[in-house]
């Protein structure tokens, strides 16, 4: 009997040689753009840390990299920095989230809206504006100055890194600790101060101890963030060099050009940033469990001495990640003659601007955003399928390449896709077409993760539900299975949208003239020192990041908030 | 250690709508006492006062003599049970055994052997150190009333606990929650909406409605003296028919669909001449196929449950009944016969027009108010 059932269906199998449907087809293509546009650069980059001036094998680049400690010392620097970034980042986003959570707070939209604000905003304009707040020259500088009998302390350097930096990234840390306090089940709070724990002792031994995958979670991107950042270090370190600013200027520095020693800095941070990715994994393994959604504990009304102290926190605390913007725009409505902000007010900035490429910076920024995101959907709706649904080596090995970029300073992308796209066949260096590679490299991951997990909690059986009435695989796929993952995949994009628009630090390798983005503008102006013209800038990249924003939040329910 | 509970006069407000109206009660020391009723009514509202987690608006509750409102549930030497177990996730069985031990200052050493006591007593020493999302539903719900007793709290609280597990597991853990309740002999306040399990657990019953307890009482007290209607239908099944009853000759007389009963027993009776109610539970109809005086009935159909056939008929008056009948090889009553009921009469309640009083008990719901 099994003999004859299974006959047939074997010749059906045979009539199909090699399995080749739809699915393998996409799966093979993917593979191959992957392979050209990533590992292929990656490659470039890993060969060109490798090869002396001559063309031969050669480890002399991380010896000299190894052997001088100016060199070690931006590495470290880098580690440091960006550590001190996410423990101060924890230490004052986990209070936020807190009382957000548990709290009906007056504002609490307000307040949201304001994190996620300064978290999304270009990674140069909190650097540039506590500058010319704080800075040797800053307006809060000479009025504390005058009034206090002491200096206060140097912006510049380690300090101010960690400042900008953790006041950008704490609503990365309160985005997902809202949603892990969020989902902690109220009678798991309740059991909990039955049994005699109350109060901070049941903070530390119920709450925080629930959230703890969440935490190193959010500790991981925090980390990644502020190690792979650009543009505050160069801007506000000064002395305190970190291993990006010393890959710009290895690669594109005015003086002493080394192509070859930036691409193995950057290898040696894609070490670093490895480590550290496998090490959080391996955190993450060791206290993993999973936490039923219950019902959510209810908001209090913060009330007395404690209420107001809350209340200060909160406000204080956004105003402070909100001021650099704010202080922009208002700035780019000063007067000034280039090196000194004058009395009064005008558009001469945004005047001159139209002059700088406004127009072209404007169109390019959207032009590249709006394809490239277009393309990162696409991919990763198909990539989350081929994941979820047809896990096979390839699919796999697929997606385990998508995520590299996770761990890959931008600069070493760029450095990367100089290498490989600088002469023909494949002479792409300076077009669109290389902006665009870029940015759908950076962003890809994040929205791969989100669609994956989208795909994962639709059931199979809706599928199968249409396909047994008779839709085919591609339909099935296309009106049942994309139209589901719509919600979950859209809103994450809309952050993606926003993450490209202030992309700097591969761009900033990547950029010519012709393909000059907003954020490219507003830095190259900053660096020249032309203090109405970088406002401008800045100011229309931040209103238009706001903008952006405020739609996607507008339409957004907060639990859906991933950055 | 176990105390008794008095609850006085509690009233519960949310905001304009009262949750509990004003209710007392009476609670025994080491007695299981179920709070039974629909959603909705109370029931939760009343054991998450007793826990504290919800305010009282007015009146007062007391552990013996001592008034507990304003004591913080943590110092209230209670244990709780949750309807979703509520065991820590991040904590090994045998952690969240001994979580609120090491929140008491119990030596390290005594933390442990008590710990492992009570995982002996709820039978869970094989998961002991597992991580609780391996555990099945009825293990976890082992684990969470190992932690609830282990700290030999006063009084045991238990909110729907085994609404989440499927049916057979919840007829096992029933026995189980009885049997640790009787051998601890700890005061135990349970909380349910299904009433086979508060049958199976309870030394007593408060039934509730709208924040009211309609019926205190045994398990069997509910079942065969039901207070009012409402206590008579929500506690097993019952067909209640429209009757009439007068008096004659001093005999209790009920007409019901074209038959009149004598029904004696009935104290209340002279003061309730004219329409009743009267509650017959399906077991309590006696079905004789040659019969030929009666309550005339059609039968609709008839479902072989293998102990029991039960019959679906139509009384004349149009009312549909159901009949409980022990099975028997050759009885085949075919849809569309006509037989004659006869009812158990010492069994079936008789109730006032509205439902509210049982004839036979004279009891309404503002009489079992009173503590016991």
């Amino acid at each position: 009997m099994t003999t004859i059932l299974t006959t047939p269906e074997t010749k059906a199998r045979r009539s199909r040689p090699l399995g080749l449907d739809v699915w393998t087809t996409v799966s093979l293509a993917l593979l191959l753009l992957f392979g050209l546009f990533l590992l292929y650069p990656m490659f470039g980059v890993l060969k060109e840390s490798v090869v002396d001036p001559d063309g031969g094998l050669t480890l002399s680049h991380f010896v000299r990299f190894l052997a001088n400690d100016y060199y070690v010392g931006t590495v470290r620097n880098s580690f440091v920095v960006s550590i001190a970034v996410t423990v101060v980042s924890l230490a004052i986003g986990v209070p936020f989230s807190y009382f957000y959570t548990y709290y009906r707070l007056r504002g609490a939209k307000l307040l949201f809206v304001g994190a996620v604000l300064s978290c999304m905003s270009a990674p140069f304009i909190g650097a540039y504006a506590w500058i010319l707040l704080l800075g040797r020259n800053g307006v809060a500088t000479q009025l504390l100055e005058s009034v206090l009998p002491f200096k206060i302390g140097s912006i510049y350097g380690f300090g101010g890194i960690v400042l900008v930096l953790s006041l950008k990234l704490f609503p990365l840390v309160s985005v997902y600790m809202n949603a892990a306090f969020r989902s902690i089940d109220g009678s798991l709070l309740e059991a909990a101060s039955l049994m005699g724990s109350t109060g901070l002792r049941r903070v530390w031994q119920v709450m925080i101890r629930l959230t703890v995958p969440t935490l190193l979670a959010a500790s991981l991107l925090v980390f990644m963030r502020a190690f792979a950042d650009f543009g505050t270090p160069m801007l506000i370190g000064e002395g305190y060099r970190t291993f990006t600013v010393e890959i710009y200027n290895q690669y594109l520095g005015e003086v002493g050009q080394n192509h070859n020693f930036a691409a193995a800095i950057g290898i040696i941070g894609v070490i670093v940033t490895a480590a550290v990715f496998l090490f959080q994994k391996f955190a993450a393994n060791r206290f993993s469990f999973s936490l039923k959604a219950g019902s959510p504990v209810q908001k209090r009304r913060p009330r007395g001495i404690g209420g107001a102290l809350i209340y200060a926190y909160m406000y204080v605390l956004i105003a402070l990640a909100m001021l650099p913007q704010l202080y922009i725009v208002y700035l780019s409505f000063r007067n000034n003659n280039q090196v000194v902000f004058l009395p009064g007010y005008s558009l001469d900035n945004y005047r001159m601007a139209m002059g700088r490429l406004l127009g072209r910076s404007v169109y390019n920024t959207i032009m590249f955003a709006v394809v490239a995101l277009a393309i990162i959907v696409l991919v990763s709706v198909l990539l989350a399928y081929l994941v979820v649904r047809r896990a096979n080596p390839v699919n796999n090995f697929v997606d385990t390449v998508s995520m590299l970029p996770y761990i890959m300073p931008g600069a070493v992308i760029g450095i990367g896709l100089v290498i490989a796209f600088n002469s023909p066949p494949l002479a792409l260096t300076g077009t669109a077409v290389v902006m665009i590679v870029m940015l759908v490299i950076r962003r890809m991951p994040y929205t791969i993760r989100s669609a994956t997990a989208t795909l994962m909690h639709l059931p199979m059986s809706i599928e199968e539900a249409a396909r047994s009435l008779g839709a085919s695989k591609l339909k099935a796929f296309w009106r049942i299975t994309v139209p589901m993952m719509g919600a979950g995949v859209a809103s994450g994009a809309v952050l993606s949208f926003v993450a490209i628009v202030t992309e700097m630090s591969a761009g900033i390798i990547l950029y010519n003239n012709r393909t000059i983005t907003l954020t490219m503008s507003a830095y190259v102006a900053i660096t020249r020192g032309s203090y109405g013209l970088a406002c401008a800038f800045s100011a229309i990249l931040t209103v238009l990041t706001a903008v952006l924003l405020a739609i996607y939040l507008r339409f957004t329910r907060e639990e859906d908030v991933r950055m | 250690m176990s105390v008794a509970i008095t609850v006085k006069d509690v009233v519960k407000r949310y905001g304009e709508t009262t949750v509990i109206p004003g209710l007392t009660t009476h609670i025994g020391r080491g007695e299981f006492f179920t709070l039974l009723g629909p959603s909705g009514c109370g029931k939760t509202t009343l054991l998450r006062m007793l826990a504290g987690f919800n305010t009282v608006e007015s009146g007062d509750i007391f552990f013996n003599d001592v008034r507990i409102n304003d004591v913080e549930p943590s110092k209230r030497r209670i244990g709780m049970v949750f309807q979703n177990y509520a065991i820590f996730p991040h904590l090994s069985v045998r952690k969240n055994v001994e979580f609120g031990l090491r929140n008491m200052d119990v030596p390290r050493k005594e933390v442990r052997s008590r710990a492992e006591e009570y995982i002996e007593l709820v039978q869970i020493e094989r998961w002991a150190d597992q991580m609780p999302d391996r555990l099945s539903g009825g293990q976890q719900q082992r684990v969470a009333l190992a932690r609830a007793l282990v700290t030999s709290p006063e009084v045991l609280l238990m909110d729907e606990p085994l609404s989440n597990l499927d049916a057979k597991l919840r007829v096992e853990m029933r026995e189980v929650v009885r049997e640790i309740q009787k051998r601890v002999g700890i005061t135990t306040v349970y909380v349910t909406h299904d009433q086979e399990e508060a049958m199976a657990v309870s030394d007593r019953i408060a039934v509730m409605k709208d924040g009211v307890i309609q019926q205190l009482g045994t398990p069997r007290e509910l079942y065969h003296r039901p207070a009012n209607l409402f206590v008579g239908g929500f506690i097993g099944r019952t067909n209640v028919l429209d009757g009439q009853l007068h008096v004659e000759n001093g005999q209790t007389l009920v007409t019901v669909a074209g038959a009149t009963l004598v029904v004696p027993g009935l104290p209340g009776a002279a003061d309730a001449v004219g329409p009743v109610k009267v509650a017959v539970r399906p077991e309590e109809f006696v079905l004789d196929s040659s019969a030929t005086t009666g309550i005339p009935a059609v039968v609709d159909h008839g479902v072989f449950l293998g102990i029991n056939t039960h019959y679906f008929l139509t009384l004349r008056d149009g009312t549909a009944v159901e009949v409980i009948q022990e099975s028997e090889f050759d009885e085949v009553l075919e849809p569309g016969a006509e037989v004659f009921l006869d009812v158990k009469r010492h069994k079936i309640n008789v109730f006032d027009r509205d439902g509210a009083t049982n004839l036979r008990t004279g009891s309404t719901a503002a009489q079992q108010q009173v503590p016991a």
